[in-house]
């Protein structure tokens, strides 16, 4: 604290200013001090990145001159000019969104409750099964299906459909726009029993046992009653954290399509998801104002679907 | 006696929700999960079998899924290559080991730090700091992927080593789960030893932190994961290639490759996909009950 000497305060106020700043100190400095380096990096690597994107979105940037501010150009350009992103990429999002997320999530539920009606050393099992593709990564598993799925007749599954004589010829399963978004969206979803699997699946471990007992008593008979009137409003926060996560884990898994095909764009821009097109725009065109416009609808796209979803699990507290 | 065994499968007693022993109602999950369990695990069988190919079983036609005569040579193939910038494959694997370990031990100390504020400390911003975290778990890394690189670019810590653990490092599912996890520990544990004198730091590390031990094996295998598996990183910000990861080497091996070269890739990748897969099935399996207990603290209110 130095005192500025143009403006000479009370000695008795300085002094209990100084009072108030130790106290607080002494009080709060050391939550603050734990908390420090955990707060910077998250200001520094989340908070500036979406604000800078936010800022972006307003301007025409090229990376080389200074960013200038266009207004909302950006975003009447994405939803008017950009033929690519009304007619591809949006409604790609859309179904692949649509899908894969509540399709996965649903999926994680009905598996966490199967596995909750088997003793331990099978569920651990099982759970390590399941959950074991979320482990790899997509770069890793690249090579499997770019295998599977290979356009010659080498490829396991031309192979497979050309003995069962379903096929004649090989078909160029990654490469053709027909079959990129089916599989992209079958390799999600094998893919998508994850962290939320997990929360979920502890979730209904730790319901009372009594609640079923008591409803049992009351005359429940399906264990589809059981499922809507029991575990789901019992375990209500786990079910909403598995929402937040698959929502997050849908638009994160938006490079895939790009992984398959080797390409991006990809053919005939079939499996062009909103990610990929931020990273035509940003890396390849180096358009950076217009890729941040489009980053900043994705993040609204999440926000949105997450308020949704904080809807139907709100707890009543 | 033979009736004694029949009810012992068919009673009341393991049927319902984590029941203790089988019951002949759980035959039907058996049969809708045992298919589905080996459909998830063809990936990975493929993977393990495909490392172990020789060449002319992988490109045998008609394609046969198991390997026959197994056989080492990926993986001393892909140890005896070069990149194509002249770097030693163990080079990207040896990065890839010191990057995770120091990612995990970071992420532990930061997450861990920051959740005994957030859980045990008193101070006006602990809700607001706690809920902006929240909001923060479903922050999409890779919708901000380009002003995260000039972040990076301004910081200058393009090309070089701390890049790989810097951003990830404040990752809002780890602090959430250590937060929630510590909630758990009631206040009279720490009221207790700050009677006895102990100071806040002796709290964290002699008292806090032994007692969240499942919630930190969770945040090392989140790290772990993210961390061993990641290309990203070496792909947007790193030009020098003594530096890049292990995964980013086998990105190359599969989307570069054609014609000839692609041939003579594919055991090689199959081999490299095997050791990126190995390490996280590992760790897993070993630390699976930590983080089953973690994640019952794991609701969102």
């Amino acid at each position: 604290m130095q005192s500025n000497p143009s403006r000479t305060l009370p000695v008795p106020a300085r002094y209990e200013g100084k009072i108030a700043i130790r106290k607080w100190f002494d009080k709060e400095g050391s939550a603050y001090g734990f908390l420090f380096i955990y707060a910077l990096l998250f200001i520094v690597f989340i908070v500036v990145p979406v604000l800078a994107a936010f800022l972006l979105s307003f301007t025409f940037f090229d990376t080389i001159q200074f960013p200038s501010f266009i207004g909302l150009s950006n975003y009447i350009n994405l939803l008017t000019q950009d033929d690519t992103f009304m007619r591809y990429v949006l409604p790609n999002t859309i179904e692949f969104a649509v899908i894969v997320g509540p399709g996965g999530y649903a999926l994680a539920f009905l598996l966490a409750w199967v596995l909750a009606q088997l003793p331990k050393i099978p569920r651990t099992l099982f759970a390590l099964i399941l959950y074991s593709p979320s482990m790899t990564s997509g770069v890793a598993m690249a090579v499997v299906w770019k295998t599977l799925f290979s356009g010659d007749q080498i490829g396991y599954l031309n192979s497979f459909l050309m003995n069962l004589g379903i096929v004649q010829e090989p078909i160029q399963w990654l490469q053709s726009p027909q079959y990129l978004m089916t599989i992209m969206i079958l390799v999600t979803l094998w893919s998508s029993m994850g962290i939320g699997f997990l929360a979920m699946l502890a979730g209904i471990l730790e319901i009372n046992p009594e609640l079923y007992e008591a409803a049992a008593l009351d005359g429940m008979s399906s264990r589809w009653q059981e499922i809507f009137y029991i575990t789901i409003p019992s375990m209500k926060p786990q079910m909403l954290f598995g929402a937040v996560m698959a929502i997050v884990g849908t638009f994160q898994a938006g490079a895939i399509g790009v992984t398959l095909s080797g390409s991006n764009p990809t053919p005939q821009y079939a499996g062009q998801l909103i990610v990929n097109h931020i990273e035509d725009y940003g890396f390849l065109r180096y358009e950076m104002g217009y890729a941040a416009a489009i980053s900043v609808v994705l993040l609204l796209m999440v926000l949105f679907f997450t308020r949704l979803s904080n809807r139907l699990f709100a707890s009543e507290e | 006696m033979k009736r004694n065994w029949f009810r012992r499968f068919t009673g009341v007693r393991n049927r319902g929700i984590n029941p203790q022993g089988f019951h002949v109602s759980q035959i039907k999950f058996y049969l809708l999960l045992l298919p589905l369990a080996v459909f998830m695990l063809l990936p990975v069988v493929f993977i393990v079998s495909s490392a172990f190919k020789p060449p002319d079983e992988l490109y045998a036609y008609p394609p046969r899924f198991f390997v026959i005569h197994p056989t080492f040579k990926n993986f001393t193939d892909l140890f005896s290559k070069f990149s194509n910038s002249g770097v030693p494959v163990s080079r990207y694997l040896f990065n890839s080991i010191v990057i995770t370990l120091v990612a995990v031990a970071a992420s532990i100390l930061v997450s861990s730090t920051a959740a005994y504020a957030l859980s045990k400390k008193r101070f006006r911003l602990k809700q607001t700091l706690f809920a902006v975290n929240t909001v923060a778990l479903m922050f999409v890394p890779i919708a901000v992927t380009i002003p995260r690189f000039l972040v990076i670019e301004r910081l200058n810590l393009l090309d070089t080593f701390w890049v790989h653990i810097l951003p990830g490092l404040a990752m809002p599912v780890g602090l959430f789960l250590l937060k929630q996890f510590m909630d758990s520990i009631p206040n009279e544990v720490i009221e207790a030893a700050q009677i006895d004198g102990a100071s806040d730091l002796q709290i964290y590390w002699r008292i806090v932190l032994p007692m969240i031990r499942p919630a930190i094996a969770t945040i090392a295998i989140l790290t772990f994961q993210a961390a061993w598996n990641n290309a990203e990183t070496s792909t947007l910000y790193i030009n020098a290639e003594s530096l890049k990861t292990f995964a980013f080497y086998l990105g190359t091996l599969t989307t570069g490759a054609t014609g000839a070269n692609a041939v003579a890739g594919q055991g090689i990748a199959a081999a490299a996909a095997l050791i990126m897969f190995l390490p996280n099935l590992v760790v897993f399996i070993f630390l699976q009950s930590q983080v089953m207990s973690t994640m019952s603290h794991s609701g969102l209110k």
